[in-house]
């Protein structure tokens, strides 16, 4: 029998399946967008049985053409749609790339504040799903460092659920990040009573004393698998997961940095000029004096995404933050 | 056998000149005329109307008009005021045309060169220097003229447009009968932007979902440099066949007819039938813009051909010709637009530069804390010099 508890135990895939249904629920003008979004529910079944619920009109099943997608949205926006589209992998997010960077971003600076972009463009990325080229790349820096896009990244089911919701809310185009790795791997409990914490903000998922440890996306499990291998060797790690890419938030990172002094920043995508680097010119602005030791990344390295036979050397791991911890802790 | 060298562009040659009549450089046999440019009224079987004597003195003014917000821009920018201009010279008729077709409901998303259709949408020519000037991106408010702001990368805005139909399909305001809530879209391009990924786009999405938007490229032969031939093989109307909805050639020169063509195609949106290409065969008459040098790459026979089809003075004979008009009429069309000359160099003289900070705002709706800490932090630097304003 069904119960009344708010409770529920889900997938990252879920989550943002029920997410997006509530924001339809909530608002008429939210309409969804992309490649096999419809009939199929999205290669990953994340808009599944929306179409059937919510018509074709509101989940539309696109041509395959991403410059498309986003441009058409950008239109719908102006008439006052909020679209959510979805791109099918990052790497097909190219196409589009001229729209979002110089249509989606500028039109309200453009417009002087008259013509927003409330629209929300998900893309599942990251690696380690053995897939072939262009299915398992980190495109975040791209965006991030455009200004007028905001950019989120969710790690886990619950905030799925609630950060899809927040993005779809905000008036401002939101790139929303999803770890594809996870959509189907760990649950969660998902307390629909409990009040989300707001979108850009970041959260310390695990406290420590000894070293920083700064993660988004598919890297927060690992982060967190390291700081319990490191627990065993009496390491204390304490983990953020930053949420939000740009802005950044960087009071929670500022705040553990000053007691720890030891920063490691891991993410899937390359590391030249990627998040890491940002975040270590910013921690170095504001807590040079508290640094025992330099802020070291672990990610990608800078090639192109290898062949998926050897993927995992290129994805960080729990021994490679573990290394990046020890010469750290070393300085 | 020809050695001819790879690339070179080999004109139309015998076999497309039979496939799709004897000249391209002439508009080619489909063309919709109504007013020849010797201005002499001419009838076509499926474009077709009566014009009331008010409707064509209405044209010549907004033509006249319309071409001297074009030269005092170009002038202005000649004198320094302006950093550059997109001249529109020898388009009047193409822009006048089918911004008079549209209906106040209708919605236009216009390159950087529809300075005629932003006059027939009430925008103000001054608001369109701001850009060209440098003071701001864009002035005027959109959804109070029903008109965008201009779009610089060509072709990014014809998928606008179609997303914008497609939001008026949900809407509910295609198909009623009702004249006065059923809308349609116009997405302006021209034959370079023909070429662009976006455009093809924004035909196949626009096809696929029916969706009421006019395409409408005006053709003036010229991309800066590159000339059509370089964008397209056959007549770029041609084009819409192989997406699935009609497309028009209409003589761009000519304002009874692209009026009358368009005011068709929006129609046939308006009542749910879907998407039309209009192209508007016309001649960039002036530069690309006041920084091109078309001597260097057109033959001035060639301007001089296509000064014989002005599309000013073909309606004038036409006026004068079926005693419509008397000079008192011409002599007020000039003197008005004396006036709006004026108003233009000292209204574009007297527009005020944007101040630094002003370069903070309206980058996100809902503003960032490390923008917002980037903005005090530059006021607090200027401040720092002696002798500041704050």
């Amino acid at each position: 029998m069904s119960t009344t508890l708010a409770t529920q135990r889900i997938t990252l895939a879920k989550g943002l399946n029920m997410g997006l249904r509530k924001a339809m629920e909530d608002d008429p003008k939210v309409l969804l967008m992309g490649e096999d979004v419809g009939k199929l529910g999205g290669v990953f079944r994340i808009t599944d049985g929306l179409q059937k619920d919510f018509g074709e009109d509101r989940v539309v099943d696109s041509p395959l053409a991403e410059s498309g997608i986003v441009g058409t949205a950008v239109g719908m926006a102006l008439r006052g749609y909020r679209p959510v589209v979805e791109i099918q992998f990052d790497g097909f997010v190219y196409p589009a790339y001229d729209q979002i960077v110089c249509q989606v971003a500028k039109m309200s600076y453009r417009s002087k504040g008259r013509s927003p972009m409330p629209m929300v463009i998900r893309i599942p990325f990251g690696g380690g799903i053995g897939a072939v080229e262009h299915h398992s790349e980190s495109p975040e820096a791209q965006f991030a460092h455009t200004p007028g896009l905001k950019v989120v990244a969710c790690s886990n089911p619950v905030d799925g659920y609630w950060m899809i919701q927040q993005a779809i809310a905000s008036d401002d185009p939101v790139i929303f990040l999803e770890p594809k790795r996870q959509y189907h791997a760990d649950k969660a409990d998902l307390d629909t009573s409990v009040q989300p914490a707001p979108l850009f903000t970041s959260r310390v998922v695990r406290q420590g004393s000894d070293v920083t440890v700064l993660a988004y996306g598919p890297t927060v499990k690992t982060a967190l698998k390291a700081a319990e291998a490191a627990a065993g060797e009496g390491r204390s790690l304490e983990v953020i997961d930053l949420r939000t890419l740009s802005p950044l938030d960087m009071a929670p990172v500022l705040e553990s940095v000053r007691r720890t002094g030891r920063v490691v920043v891991t993410h899937e995508a390359h590391v030249n000029l990627g998040m890491g680097a940002e975040l270590a010119a910013r921690i170095t602005e504001h807590c040079f004096y508290a640094l025992e030791a330099p802020v070291l990344r672990v990610g990608g390295f800078d090639t192109p995404y290898p062949a998926s036979r050897i993927e995992e050397d290129f994805l960080p791991d729990l021994d490679r933050v573990l290394d990046a911890v020890d010469r750290s802790m070393g300085f | 056998m020809s050695n001819q060298p790879i690339g070179e562009t080999p004109g139309f040659g015998p076999d497309l000149v039979e496939v799709f009549g004897p000249s391209q450089r002439d508009g080619g046999p489909e063309l919709v005329q109504l007013l020849t440019p010797e201005g002499e009224r001419v009838h076509h079987p499926d474009f077709d109307r009566d014009f009331s004597a008010d409707e064509v003195r209405g044209f010549y003014r907004d033509m006249v008009l319309t071409r001297r917000i074009d030269t005092e821009s170009t002038a202005l920018q000649r004198h320094g005021e302006l950093g550059i201009w997109a001249q529109l010279l020898g388009q009047e008729a193409a822009q006048i045309g089918a911004g008079r077709a549209l209906r106040p409901q209708d919605y236009v998303f216009p390159t950087y060169r529809e300075h005629g259709v932003a006059w027939c949408r009430g925008v103000d020519p001054l608001k369109l220097l701001g850009l060209f000037r440098g003071v701001d991106h864009g002035s005027w408010d959109p959804a109070e003229h029903n008109f965008g702001l201009y779009t610089i990368v060509i072709g990014a805005q014809t998928l606008h447009a179609t997303g914008y139909a497609m939001g008026m399909q949900r809407d509910g305001v295609v198909g009623t009968g009702d004249p006065d809530r059923d809308a349609a879209v116009v997405a302006h391009f021209g034959d370079g932007a023909s070429s662009q990924g976006d455009v093809n786009e924004a035909f196949i999405f626009a096809a696929s979902y029916n969706a009421p938007v006019v395409f409408f490229c005006q053709n003036n032969q010229w991309a800066i440099s590159e000339p059509i031939e370089r964008q397209s093989r056959i007549p770029l109307y041609q084009r819409a066949l192989g997406f699935g909805f009609p497309g028009v050639r209409v003589d761009g020169n000519d304002v009874l007819a692209t009026y009358t063509v368009m005011q068709a195609a929006l129609q046939r949106a308006r009542d749910g039938q879907g998407p039309t290409f209009v192209e508007a065969y016309t001649y960039r008459m002036g530069a690309h813009t006041t920084t091109d040098d078309p001597t260097r790459y057109r033959l001035s026979d060639d301007v001089e051909h296509w000064k014989l089809k002005d599309p000013i003075a073909r309606v004038e004979v036409y006026l004068k010709r079926h005693g419509l008009a008397d000079a008192d009429f011409f002599a007020a069309i000039t003197a008005e637009a004396d006036a709006l000359g004026v108003r233009l160099r000292e209204g574009c003289k007297a527009m005020p530069d944007p101040q630094p900070m002003d370069m903070f705002e309206h980058v996100y709706a809902e503003e960032t804390d490390e923008l917002a800490a980037q903005r005090a932090g530059y006021a607090a630097y200027l401040a720092s010099f002696e002798g500041a304003h704050s």
